[in-house]
């Protein structure tokens, strides 16, 4: 039973209640960090890291936490991880950091993370959560890196930094730029929209 | 390093060819939330660009006096934070007890502003690019009129396209967003003004 539902909510997070195209969460990251793939890589490794153990933490505390302060409390444990992950970014890879800039540190304001820990972890049991935050994470992350991949393809001709489209590929410089991000998402959701509006007319 | 830039140039950079939002895509869950009525996204830019001001300034004064000093810049994160949201507290109890109509008016929008990413990542790009005082404060209140100006345009729109048909996929966050990529590119051709 448990794990049934352990494994329905990971897929709900992927999918149905994904945090970025159903419940347009968290996309100021969304949009910044992704003309490049590899950037978004690690950005999203960040967020992962920092959901998951979030809402681990979060949910341990739950008992504890006095429901009046309890926004300053999760803020404040979400702040903790996500100076781990800027830390270890700066540390290992110190031009990926220059160019992410400040959107590590605008982890801590991501509206998924927070989320999250307020209506899921505030209320479930560590390990479920802790699987929530995988999740949400994980379906946050998809979406960004396709988003990321187009953009960069089309922007640059290139995917992880290596050149596929050939001389022929005149880049579209409106891609790296900042309409590029809106215009992608826009297209993103609408795409997966459909989708969903067709198969529910097809029930 | 930013020393010779004019604190003009960096105010009005900052609302029109560097907008925290349609550039640097800061307070984007808010924007689409609340952009539905000029009324409301006018009380919402308010007291973004009151907040904004105020925490750049505060944040300024608490990195350079405190944290630099102290060796502890790493946990600019949680010091900015926290500072931010005591911050509007404090104003909002104070606006509480002094004016009701100002409460009305913006009382409902501040404990929002303490999670949107606008008021935090002016703060950390205020440090990275190692502004000034008066920079800081010139950033900070350009940052906000700048989000006030994309907030009521885009509330002004969605309330004309309230009547307009939209295909189906699209309705909501999609046209929104769409709307937002062509108001970056019109404030594109600001850029080179400055």
């Amino acid at each position: 039973m448990a794990k049934g539902k352990a494994k329905n909510l990971f897929l709900r997070n992927l999918g149905r209640d994904n945090p970025v195209f159903v419940q347009i969460l968290g996309i100021c990251s969304t949009l910044a960090v992704t003309n490049v793939l590899k950037n978004t890589a690690i950005m999203c490794m960040g967020l992962v890291f920092t959901t998951t153990l979030s809402n681990f933490t979060v949910s341990l505390l739950r008992k504890w936490i006095p429901a009046r302060i309890r926004m300053m409390v999760e803020v404040l444990i979400i702040a903790s991880y996500v100076i781990i992950v800027d830390i270890v970014i700066k540390a290992t890879l110190p031009d990926i950091s220059r160019q992410l800039g400040p959107y590590v540190g605008l982890i801590i304001t991501n509206c998924i993370i927070m989320g999250r820990a307020e209506a899921f972890a505030m209320s479930n049991p560590p390990g479920l959560s802790l699987m929530d935050g995988v999740s949400s994470g994980l379906g946050y992350s998809y979406v960004l890196l396709v988003i990321a991949f187009f953009r960069e393809l089309m922007g640059s001709g290139t995917v992880w930094g290596l050149t596929v489209l050939g001389d022929w590929w005149v880049n579209w410089s409106i891609m790296v730029m900042a309409p590029g991000a809106f215009f992608m998402l826009a297209i993103f959701i609408w795409f997966i929209k459909s989708l969903v509006i067709k198969e529910e007319e097809a029930k | 390093m930013h020393r010779e830039i004019g604190i003009f140039a960096i105010f009005f950079a900052a609302i029109f060819t560097q907008n925290i939002l349609l550039t640097y895509y800061l307070g984007m869950c808010s924007f689409l939330a609340v952009s539905r009525q000029v009324k409301t996204s006018l009380g919402l830019g308010t007291a973004v660009v009151f907040v904004m001001t105020s925490t750049s300034a505060l944040n300024w004064l608490v990195y350079r006096f405190l944290l630099v000093p102290l060796e502890l810049t790493y946990l600019r994160f949680i010091v900015f934070i926290v500072v931010i949201a005591c911050f509007v507290q404090i104003v909002e109890m104070i606006i509480e007890r002094v004016s009701e109509v100002l409460y009305a008016a913006l009382g409902i929008f501040l404990p929002l502003i303490t999670v949107n990413c606008a008021i935090l990542g002016v703060s950390l790009f205020m440090i990275i690019r190692d502004y000034t005082f008066a920079q800081s404060v010139a950033y900070g209140c350009g940052s906000g009129l700048g989000w006030m100006l994309a907030i009521l345009a885009m509330a002004g729109i969605r309330q004309k396209m309230a009547r307009s048909r939209v295909p189906k996929g699209l309705e909501g966050a999609g046209i929104t967003l769409i709307v937002a990529g062509i108001m970056a590119l019109a404030f594109m051709g600001f850029s080179g003004v400055i």
